[in-house]
């Protein structure tokens, strides 16, 4: 599960992470409050207004049909209404958003951290995350901050860093020290990354995170440590251990038909084509968005209706797919295993009369338990559906009906 | 032969009374399998589905001289469960659970790192040697007795491959479904390398999803040390890079772990690789017909 900047901050500070600090914002007039605050708390004389959308690269976006970039500095309390004003309502568009962008709902004003001093600024990468292959936690870190990572890794993968934690163990003081030490660090800035590190990866560890990427981390002109941005991520499967955290999920940043899907414990992705799917099974769902692109189609959905697929179940995922106005095509793609192809065939039939109009051709492949009990349900209903035990026939059904 | 369960398996449910494990326990016992016995903390000295029900998975070796264990036990116990079979002596743990936090897999693998046991899974549909023990949730009738070994992330794409292979006259020795979280026990080169030792198996079906390098890690051995047909799917081809499609671990991160890297790699490594899922059984059928004839 994601989480904004501003929660992520809160976490990261609460686990004694050095932040650069703000106040989160959803209208001009909190934003100016806001800003007058944080000149109180910190004595900054600027302010950074960042837009909070789950996506990267808001420095570099910009709000549609504007030159508004997604972070800005402000200069006056006037700079922190105008630019507010600019962002919130707005919709987003970053390297990471896709065309459609998203609707900035809070900003976040920053205190500005690069201000003079007797050091210059420096920015620093870091990020904290489980290497698949090795089973254990990476921190993963780079004297190339406050750029895209990817473009790093391409073009000089010499500078960046890994250094991976024993679980038995956690972060050793020697580890946090090799780092501090690669990044070229002293003096003060030394100490003060040692305890940046240490204390980030307690919270990694602490909260149950699935992602940490903090970029940049800043050494600032008078050698603290801070984190300026933070990409926090929770692992769903723990949320159970922080019930708390259920609070920051922010269901206007994710797609309103997977988030009704979610209600109804249905696994639902929406996708851009034009043939919708209702799977059992996650790999199978994979493997049934492949044969319809294979077929000359494009998947409009992921959609894995458990291993419990009953009537009211199908039915529901008839709905949620139907909402989808591009789907010209449904291929149903069941294996019956504990499932029985019958009770589903059962559901389609009911779903189809309880709905009502459907106008689009639909495609039924139900294998395994009952699966000829389930063609004859089918095949017997009188309803317009294209009935399929194997899945080369369904494929070429798909194919039939986009032609 | 066959790898890993067989007829002679004796299998310990743990959470053996709760309703999957009721439900499964019923399933596998009327496959033939022998379930030995059962582990409910607080309910030893019942009897569950005929069996005896035990307070600890070492009270039950003990008893019933079990050295394999399925694993039923909701998220928040399940790496306890596991541990707690290593602990106890049994040798293969098979763990269903799906949702187990990522932080207690690291533990759990580290833990198992200095132990004899082998995990396979979790969120895995388990393992089933035709014909002889099924010891998962996988619908025992579609598997008959044969010479493809099966190796799978997922469970219902599984049972896919076994029917087409079933339907294309061929049977199965074993399937393994290895698990599609981030961390999991028994890898898909550790699984293909089993089944490439086994002299039952003739062929061999390894099917992958998007997100990891196991695939690619399963294929170089192979190049290297394959003796057998391998027959590769690899599920995603379509998925839109950063989205999770079901399984935790279904995830492109990068250029390296998307469907098409994947496929390229097996290719590069003499596998013969199913564009279409419902190419898999027609694949193996045509390959093993090379062989034999």
């Amino acid at each position: 599960m994601n989480i904004h900047e501003y929660q992520g901050k809160a976490i990261l500070k609460s686990y004694g992470v050095s932040i650069q600090e703000g106040i989160v914002a959803e209208t001009p007039e909190q934003a100016v409050e806001a800003a007058k605050e944080l000149q109180k708390q910190t004595g900054t004389g600027w302010w950074v207004v960042k837009a909070q959308i789950h996506a990267g690269g808001r420095g570099k976006g910009k709000i549609v049909g504007t030159e508004q970039r997604g972070v800005a500095l402000a200069k006056n309390l006037d700079d922190v209404y105008n630019i507010s004003k600019a962002l919130l309502g707005n919709v987003l568009v970053t390297i990471q958003t896709g065309e459609a962008g998203k609707q900035v709902n809070k900003i976040y004003v920053a205190q500005d951290v690069y201000y003079p001093g007797e050091s210059e600024p420096k920015e620093y990468y870091m990020s904290v995350l489980l290497d698949r292959a090795q089973g254990r936690n990476t921190i993963i870190y780079s004297t190339e901050g406050g750029m895209n990572i990817e473009d790093v890794a391409h073009n000089t993968p010499e500078l960046i860093f890994k250094e991976e934690i024993d679980p038995a163990t956690g972060l050793q003081a020697f580890q946090a020290r090799k780092i501090a030490f690669n990044l070229g660090v002293t003096g003060e800035a030394f100490k003060q990354m040692v305890k940046f590190i240490t204390s980030l990866y307690n919270a990694y560890d602490g909260i149950d995170s699935a992602m940490f990427e903090i970029n940049p981390v800043l050494k600032t002109s008078d050698n603290k440590i801070i984190a300026v941005d933070a990409k926090v991520s929770l692992d769903e499967n723990a949320l159970y251990r922080h019930a708390d955290y259920a609070a920051l999920r922010d269901i206007s940043e994710e797609d309103p038909t997977e988030v009704e899907a979610g209600e109804h414990n249905l696994n639902y992705v929406k996708l851009d084509g034009n043939v919708g799917c209702m799977v059992n099974g996650a790999g199978l769902a994979m493997a049934t968005m492949d044969i319809i692109k294979l077929s000359g189609g494009e998947p409009a959905n992921f959609l894995d209706v458990g291993g419990t697929a009953n009537a009211a179940r199908v039915e529901q995922a008839f709905r949620i797919i139907l909402k989808d106005k591009n789907v010209k095509a449904i291929l149903v793609n069941i294996f019956g295993g504990i499932v029985r192809c019958d009770r589903v065939a059962q559901g389609i039939v009911d779903a189809y009369n309880n709905i009502g109009e459907i106008n689009i051709p639909i495609i039924v492949r139900l294998q395994g338990t009952n699966a000829v009990e389930a063609k004859k349900i089918i095949d017997e209903s009188g309803l317009k559906v294209h009935s399929a035990i194997q899945l080369a026939e369904a494929a070429a059904k798909v194919k039939e009906v986009l032609a | 032969m066959s790898v890993l369960v067989n007829k002679h398996s004796r299998i310990l449910v743990q959470g053996f009374t709760g309703s999957e494990g009721t439900f499964h326990a019923g399933q596998m016992i009327e496959y033939g399998t022998t379930v030995v016995g059962g582990v409910t903390p607080g309910k030893g000295g019942q009897r569950h589905l005929d069996r005896p029900v035990f307070n600890s998975v070492y009270d039950a070796v003990k008893q019933t001289g079990a050295d394999v264990s399925i694993i039923f036990v909701p998220p928040p116990f399940a790496a306890d469960a596991i541990m707690e079979a290593a602990e106890a002596g049994i040798g293969l743990i098979v763990a269903i659970t799906e949702g187990i936090p990522t932080k207690d897999m690291i533990m759990v693998k580290n833990y198992l790192s200095s132990r004899k046991a082998r995990l396979i899974g979790p969120n895995c549909p388990g393992i089933i040697t035709a014909g002889e023990a099924k010891v998962g949730i996988m619908p025992g009738f579609i598997f008959k007795k044969g010479p493809v070994g099966i190796v799978s992330k997922s469970g219902t794409l599984t049972y896919e491959a076994v029917d087409q292979v079933t339907k294309a006259g061929l049977g199965q020795t074993t399937a393994i479904g290895i698990g599609g979280d981030p961390i999991i026990g028994t890898t898909t080169k550790e699984a293909v390398e089993l089944l490439m030792n086994d002299p039952e198996t003739e062929g061999i079906i390894m099917i992958g999803e998007i997100g990891g390098g196991m695939e690619a890690e399963a294929a170089r051995w192979i190049k290297a040390n394959g003796t057998k047909p391998v027959i590769g799917f690899i599920a995603g081809q379509t998925a839109p890079a950063g989205r999770r499609m079901g399984h935790a671990g279904a995830i492109v991160g990068g250029a390296e772990d998307t469907a098409a890297a994947k496929m390229k790699i097996l290719r590069e490594c003499g596998i013969t690789v199913a564009d279409s899922p419902a190419d898999i059984g027609r694949l193996m059928a045509e390959a093993l017909g090379v062989l034999v004839r």
